[in-house]
Order: C-alpha cells, then structure tokens, then sequence
C-alpha cells in the first residue's frame, strides 16, 4: 500500500513547477501548459483521497472527470483568446500585454 | 373693528410685497401705494383706538404650537397702552411716508426704500400687537431686522455700512438678554402668554431672585432697542441712514420698543425693587449723559439723536420711579415732536443739499419760515414749555421722579430739563438764527410733501398733551391704567410745573445768551478740557474698541490661525495623505500579469502561514 503522502507530495511538486512556469515563463503556450499541470496536480489530489483517503469515496473521481472537461474547454477558449491577441498584437509575450495598467 | 385689528399691520405688509415683487416696474407708483397702505392702516388704527376707549380689552389667540403638555399661541391683543401705540406708530409712519417721497425723490432705489419702510411699519405693528413675549420677540427681531437695512440703505457709504452694522450688533447684546429673560420666564411660569406669566408671578410662584434677574434680562433688551447707557452707541451712529428713517425709527417708534417692552412687562419689574431701582437709575443716568454729549455735537442729526437717547432715558427713568403713565405718555408725546424735529431737520438738509454741519447753516428762519416755525414748535416742545405737549409729560415724568423721592434721581432729573432746554435752543439759534454760513445758494422750501407732515406733526406736538392735563383730570391715565394695579400715579401740583418751566426757562435763556446771534459762543476756548471730553462723547466709542473690539478681534485673528493652520491643516493632512498613498498604489498597478500572480501567491502563504502559526499546526 503506497502511502497517501507520497501522492500528496508528488501533486505538490507537480502543482509548484506549474506554478513556477506561470508566473516565470512569458511565452503564453507555456503558461496556459503550465495551468494544465497545475490542475493535473489537483486531480492527483482528488484521486488519491478518493481511494486511498481517511473517507475513501467516488465524489473525488467524479470530480476529477470534471475538472479534466473543464480543463480541455478552458484550454480551447484560452488558445482562441491567445489567437486573437496575436492577431491584434502581433506577440503574445506576456510581458508586453500590459494594456490594463494605471 | 377691534376684531379686526390684525388688519392693521397686514395692510403694510402687503404693500411691501407688491413692491418687493414689482417695485422695479412701479417706479414712480411705488411712494403712492406704500403711503395708501399705511393712510389705510391709520384709518383702521384710529377707530380701534376709538371703540378701545369706549369699549374694553380684546383679544383673539390661535394655537400655534404644542410642545408636551404646553401650547404655543399666536394672536393679537388690543390694550389700552397698545391701541395707543397703534395709533402713533401709524401716525408717524404716514407722515414719514408722505414726506420720504419728496426726500427720496432724487433716489434710484426709492421703491426699495419704500419696500424696507413698510416692512419695518408691519414689523412694529405686530409688535406692538404681540399677546405674548414669543410673538413680540420674533417682531422685535424683525423691526432690528429693518433698523439694520434702513440705516445701510446708502450702503455705498463706508459710515452708513459701518453704522448699520455697528446698530445690529450693539443691540444684540439686549436682544440676547431679552431672549434669556424670555426662556427664564417661561421656565419658571410655563407661559409666553402676559397674562398668564404676570399672573404666576403676582402669586408669587416664582422666587424673588428670580423675578429680579427675568426683570433685569428684559430690561437689557429695552437697553439695547432704546439706547440706553452703556448700549447707546448704535443710535447716533444709526444718523447715517435717511432721515426719515432717522425720524421713524430712531425718534418715534423702533427705540420706543424698549420702553414699550418695559412697559408690557412692569408687573415683572413692580414685583422686584432692585430691578425697578435700575431702571431709574439707567434711565437717569443716560438722560444727562447724552444730554451732555447733545451740548457741544455740531451734526444736526447727532444732536437730535443725543437728544432722543436722553428722552428715553427720561421715559426709563419714570417707569423706574413706578411713573407707569408718565413713562408712556412722555413716549407719546415724544414721538411726534421728535418726529417733527428730525423731519424739520429732513427738511433743512435737503434744501442743503444733505450738509449737515451747523456750524455751515445759521440765518434760514427767512428761508425756510414754514421749516424754522415748526422747528421752533418741536423745540418748545421738548424743552418743555407751556402749554406745548413736552410739557405735561416732561412734568408728569418729574411728578412721578419727585414722588418716588430719591435725591440723586431728582437731581439728574432737574439737570437733564436744563440741558435739554439748553441744547436744543443751541441748535435751533445755530440753524436759523444770524446769518447764513453755508455755500448752497439760496436754499428754500421743498414744496407741499415736505412741509405738510411738518405742519401736521406740529399740531400734534402742541396739542398730544392735552389728553393728560388737570383739566380733564388726566383723562390718560384712567384709560391707561383702567382694570391695572400699578398703583397710584403721581401728579405735579402747579409748584412742580413752576419749577420745571423754570428750569427749561433757565436753559432756553442761556442757550439764548451764548447762541442767540446764531454763532459760536467761544465755550471750547473757555472750558477747552470740558469741551474736548464732550466732543469725544466721553470716549465711550474709543474705550469699547479698546476694551471689547480690539482684543476681541485680537482673539478672532488667533482663532482664524488656529483655524487655518491646525483645523484646516489636520483635515488637509488627512487628504494629502490618502491622495499620496494612492498615487504610490497605483504606481504596483503596472498590468503586469505574472507580477500579480506572484502577489497574490504571496500573499496566499503569508496568509496561510500566519494561520498556522496562530493555531499552531506546524507542531
């Protein structure tokens, strides 16, 4: 039986790199790749609590089915987002989007 | 009629609105209507006086406020004493009218003069009107109202501004006293109403103390309206304004207010012995004391002013020697030969040309015969000779002086009929006897508007006293004091007027002696420190703005510091800050998304940290 931090601690390594590459890396692909793992480190969570957790249960499986749906419409509207940006910007450095600033 | 006697003062007042409304457009209608509005008002003034002396007291109140278990009432009251001042306020006030439209004629804003003239003859109708002290006060208010934008009407004059705010703020100091007397009455009897507070105070449900300071309270606002000593310094600066202003309000009615209120609410003052005592004594004192300042002033107007703060001193002095009818009857009299007086002196500074230095007139009796005679009546008059009316009220206020007893009042009494024969003899040989010293050329009469009024105010002044003399058995006092206690009410016997008519005999001759040829009488060379102290009005002027404006305004600049530098400054400070803060903020806000992400992780394990070391989960 492989014990339950393990899983933890492999989804809090998963969710810091995520973390790293969105708040370090400027090219927006890599960002919104790095808000996949992030999630990813998410669902490990959800799926070792539903299995192997103090109250063991499906809900966190269920869940992660969701999260994994929502995750792929989040990636499809944040690449259209990504593709007009370029169009109108001719980059998507994430750097230079600084429209929104006082 | 006398059920409607409310009537009265609504006449004016809806002439001042048509002319506040319209004035501009009625230009030269302007004088008629407000002067067939007050001609109404005396109409209807003289029949209530008329079925007041064959019928009786009437009074009519509403309901005006409740405040617990105490309500407010508003109303009218027709008395002896106020039917009486009806009808001299709605005298002089029509003649005032009459002769402001000659005198005003020249002026672009007549219709505004005319406007504040007949807002100030409401106002002091509804004064006198008033049955109880609320009332009375809110009119009070209103007739100081108009005091004040009469006397800056040429508010273009510096004097005239200065005067007319120096005339509002001096009587203040009464009119916060009258306020506090009023609160204290009510406090202590629950009612505005005379009626009703006299009577709790005559059975003695409010303590001796009590009544002396609510009598005295009163009578500081009845200082300041009339001019008494200390508060008199407003009245002769008040001249500034036009002299029929001068005449209504300074001469005849608005001063007379206080002695009017004194006389409203004697019950207070007959219940307490001290307050009584000061007001003789002011009285007295003020009397000479402006009589005094009356002797050397060489401005026809300031002598006429002095003159009138020293009549109603004399007015105080016989209420304070328990003189009830004396007091008011002098104030009658006094009304209309005071009004005559200022409007002849009207009538002399328009032929001049509004100069208004004796010292530049001199020799107009065979220029002005219609003027200098009734000049001449008013003064006779208010020397007190007979049979003029100044006289028997001049003897009735003596009578009631000798009465009372106390030496030193009978000898400020005695000096003051001097000096005023004498000063007023002054002025009149200055004006129009000897030569003429002015540079006006050939000044003449003014025409019928002018000297109608005079001619009209002069029978009135010879023959108002007729109405309290022995022959009818001083009809006045019967009427005034009919259904009153205010016990008896002394008369002079024929020594008593022997003696007065001596004293004004003695002052006229002087004056005569010194003055006769119309010229200086070299007194100032003679007496230079006497002169000098009299010109300077004892430097009463001086010392208040030594003792009371100057530091004050010292205090004032302090606090305008104080108010710039720490008030203003802290809630400056406060926005200086919030604004810089908020320009630093906004500097973070520099649309740098990962810079906000990394914040924001940040401040998610600041948080997160401080809630586990709180609760202590990393033991």
């Amino acid at each position: 039986m492989v014990s339950l931090n393990l899983f933890l601690a492999l989804a809090a390594i998963l969710f810091c790199i995520g973390l790293y590459g969105v708040l370090t890396r400027r090219h927006l692909v890599i960002i919104l790749v790095s808000i996949e793992l992030m999630l990813n480190a998410v669902n490990i969570n959800l799926v070792a609590f539903s299995s192997i957790g103090p109250f063991a249960n499906i809900t966190g499986q269920v869940f992660t089915i969701f999260v994994i749906t929502v995750a792929a419409a989040e990636a499809a509207v944040g690449l259209a987002i990504l593709i007009a940006l370029y169009r109108n910007r001719s980059s998507i450095d994430v750097i230079k989007q600084d429209l929104l600033r006082w | 009629m006398i059920q409607n006697a409310w009537l009265i003062p609504l006449l004016p007042l809806a002439a001042f609105v048509i002319l506040l409304l319209g004035g501009r457009q009625l230009k030269q209608a302007a004088p008629v209507i407000a002067i067939a509005s007050v001609a109404g008002a005396f109409v209807l003034s003289s029949v209530v006086l008329m079925e007041r002396i064959g019928g009786d007291t009437f009074a009519a109140t509403v309901r005006w406020l409740t405040i617990g278990p105490v309500d407010v009432t508003m109303g009218f009251e027709v008395t002896a004493l106020n039917s009486l001042m009806l009808f001299v306020v709605t005298a002089v006030s029509l003649l005032v009218h009459i002769f402001s439209k000659r005198y005003m004629a020249e002026d672009g804003r007549i219709h505004v003069f005319y406007g504040y003239l007949t807002f100030f003859t409401f106002s002091m109708l509804g004064l006198v009107l008033a049955p109880n002290l609320l009332q009375l006060f809110i009119f009070w208010e209103l007739v100081g109202l108009c005091s004040f934008l009469l006397v800056g009407f040429w508010y273009f004059k510096k004097e005239a501004a200065d005067a007319a705010k120096k005339a509002f703020l001096v009587t203040r100091i009464g009119d916060v006293g009258l306020l506090v007397g009023l609160v204290l009455l009510f406090n202590a009897t629950g009612s505005f109403e005379y009626g009703a507070a006299f009577a709790a105070v005559e059975a003695g449900e409010v303590s001796g103390t009590m009544v002396t300071v609510i009598a005295l309270c009163i009578f500081l606002g009845a200082v300041g309206k009339s001019a008494q000593f200390p508060l008199h310094v407003w009245l002769p600066d008040a001249m500034e304004g036009p002299t029929p202003v001068s005449a209504l309000i300074h001469a005849a009615t608005m001063v007379a207010a206080g002695v009017y209120l004194v006389a409203v609410t004697y019950p207070l003052f007959l219940a307490s012995g001290t307050a009584l005592t000061v007001v003789a004594y002011t009285g007295a004192i003020t009397a000479v004391f402006a009589a005094s300042i009356a002797l050397v002033n060489t401005d026809i107007k300031r002598v006429l002013a002095y003159s009138t703060v020293s009549q109603l001193g004399l007015m105080m002095l016989a209420l304070g020697t328990a003189g009830y009818v004396a007091g008011l009857f002098h104030l009658m009299t006094h009304a209309f030969f005071k009004a005559l007086l200022f409007l002849a002196a009207g009538s002399v500074i328009l032929a001049l040309h509004h100069r208004q230095d004796i010292t530049r007139m001199g020799g107009l009796w065979h220029r002005m015969r219609t003027t200098a005679v009734t000049f001449l009546i008013g003064t006779l008059a208010i020397a007190g000779i007979f049979p003029l009316a100044g006289f028997w009220s001049k003897e009735a206020v003596l009578a009631a002086v000798w009465a009372n007893g106390d030496v030193v009042l009978i000898t400020l009494a005695a000096l003051t009929t001097v000096l005023t024969a004498f000063y007023m003899f002054r002025l009149f040989f200055r004006v129009f006897a000897g030569t003429y010293r002015g540079d006006v050329e050939a000044p003449a009469e003014n025409g019928k508007t002018v000297t109608v009024p005079l001619i009209v105010l002069a029978v009135f002044a010879v023959t108002a006293g007729f109405v309290h003399f022995p022959l009818n058995g001083y009809w006045l006092e019967g009427f005034m004091t009919a259904g009153l206690n205010y016990g008896d009410q002394a008369h002079g016997g024929l020594g008593l007027a022997a003696v007065s008519l001596l004293l004004a005999a003695a002052g006229a001759g002087l004056a005569w002696r010194l003055y006769g040829k119309g010229e200086e009488s070299g007194m100032q060379e003679k007496v230079p420190a006497v002169h000098h102290l009299l010109e300077n009005k004892y430097y009463i002027d001086e010392i208040y703005a030594a003792v009371i404006v100057r530091p004050l305004m010292t205090l004032s600049r302090l606090f305008v510091e104080v108010d710039r530098w720490i008030i203003d400054g802290a809630v400056n400070f406060t926005g200086a800050i919030t604004f810089r803060t908020g320009r630093q903020a906004g500097k973070q806000h520099n649309g740098q998304l990962q810079t906000y992400g990394l914040v924001s992780v940040a401040g998610g394990i600041a948080l997160i940290a401080a809630v586990f070391a709180v609760r202590g989960y990393f033991g």
